[in-house]
């Protein structure tokens, strides 16, 4: 019961963390988010990465994110009323994404076989690559293939400039 | 894999997979720079989370703890160095939108 607690605030905290309209406060809530990850990582029996997560990625990152915040111009009442209608317009979806994958993926039996067979010393990274770690090997092929989309849609941006 | 354990990964592998769509939709969806720099570190905190995850499944916790930490120090190194261009972008531009980064060359 613990864990769906801590598991719905850390998904919580991070959509929180997306949809908050000022900067300011969406650095705290990264802190936030840090900060439950931290107690899920004291309860996964990794107390030495929680204590580095509190500390670093809880205290010291939000405090560059709100110097940075700081000293960069802040956008008026006018300005973010503005702003407010056409953000809303890109971030509503979020939420609807989240539940609706939530929903979904609870639905799926997430089972893997995590436990890496053990390699023989001076195996061959081929075999081990191919025979082993496939998932590893589409996850390479799954950014390969992102980075290429990603120069076509830079290079037809800047075609379209031209 | 018992029962308790295949309850566990499901548990978390929903959590890390909304905490990445959270992610990836504030990478694609934010024209702010440090917005987006924002969206990069909650990538990472679902990345952490597996490699926990993976740890305490497996019966490796010190592996995966030193993993992790390793992350968040290379996290850290990610941050600085990404506050610092958006800093130089806000120097020239005096905005820190990402379309501003089109106007710049050599």
């Amino acid at each position: 019961m613990g864990d769906v607690v801590l598991v719905a605030a850390l998904v919580l905290a991070s959509v929180l963390t997306v949809m908050t309209p000022r900067v300011l406060r969406s650095a705290l809530a990264l802190a936030l988010t840090s900060a439950i990850l931290a107690v899920i990582m004291f309860r996964l029996s990794s107390p030495m990465a929680g204590v580095f997560e509190l500390s670093v990625c809880a205290g010291l990152i939000p405090a560059i994110l709100i110097s940075v915040i700081g000293l960069t111009r802040r956008l008026g009442p006018e300005g973010l009323a503005a702003r407010r209608f056409e953000r809303l317009k890109r971030y509503w979806y979020l939420p609807v994404i989240v539940i609706i994958a939530a929903v979904v993926l609870s639905q799926l039996d997430l089972r893997a076989d995590y436990m890496v067979p053990p390699v023989p010393a001076g195996g061959d990274p081929r075999t081990v690559l191919w025979d082993l770690r496939r998932l590893d090997v589409l996850g390479q092929i799954v950014i390969l293939l992102g980075a290429a989309f990603a120069v076509v849609v830079l290079i037809k941006e800047l075609r379209n400039e031209h | 894999m018992n029962i308790d354990e295949a309850g566990l990964f499901s548990l978390f592998g929903v959590g890390i997979l909304l905490v990445l769509v959270a992610g990836f939709y504030c990478v694609l969806v934010s024209r702010n720079l440090i917005r987006t720099l924002i969206g990069v570190e909650i990538l990472t905190k679902a990345v952490t989370l597996l490699l926990i995850l993976a740890g305490y499944l497996t019966g490796r916790t010190a592996l995966a703890q030193s993993l992790a930490i390793t992350l968040i120090i290379i996290e850290v190194a990610v941050i600085a160095v990404g506050v610092s261009i958006v800093l130089g972008l806000y120097r020239h531009d005096d905005d820190v939108n990402r379309e501003a980064l089109k106007k710049l060359k050599g």
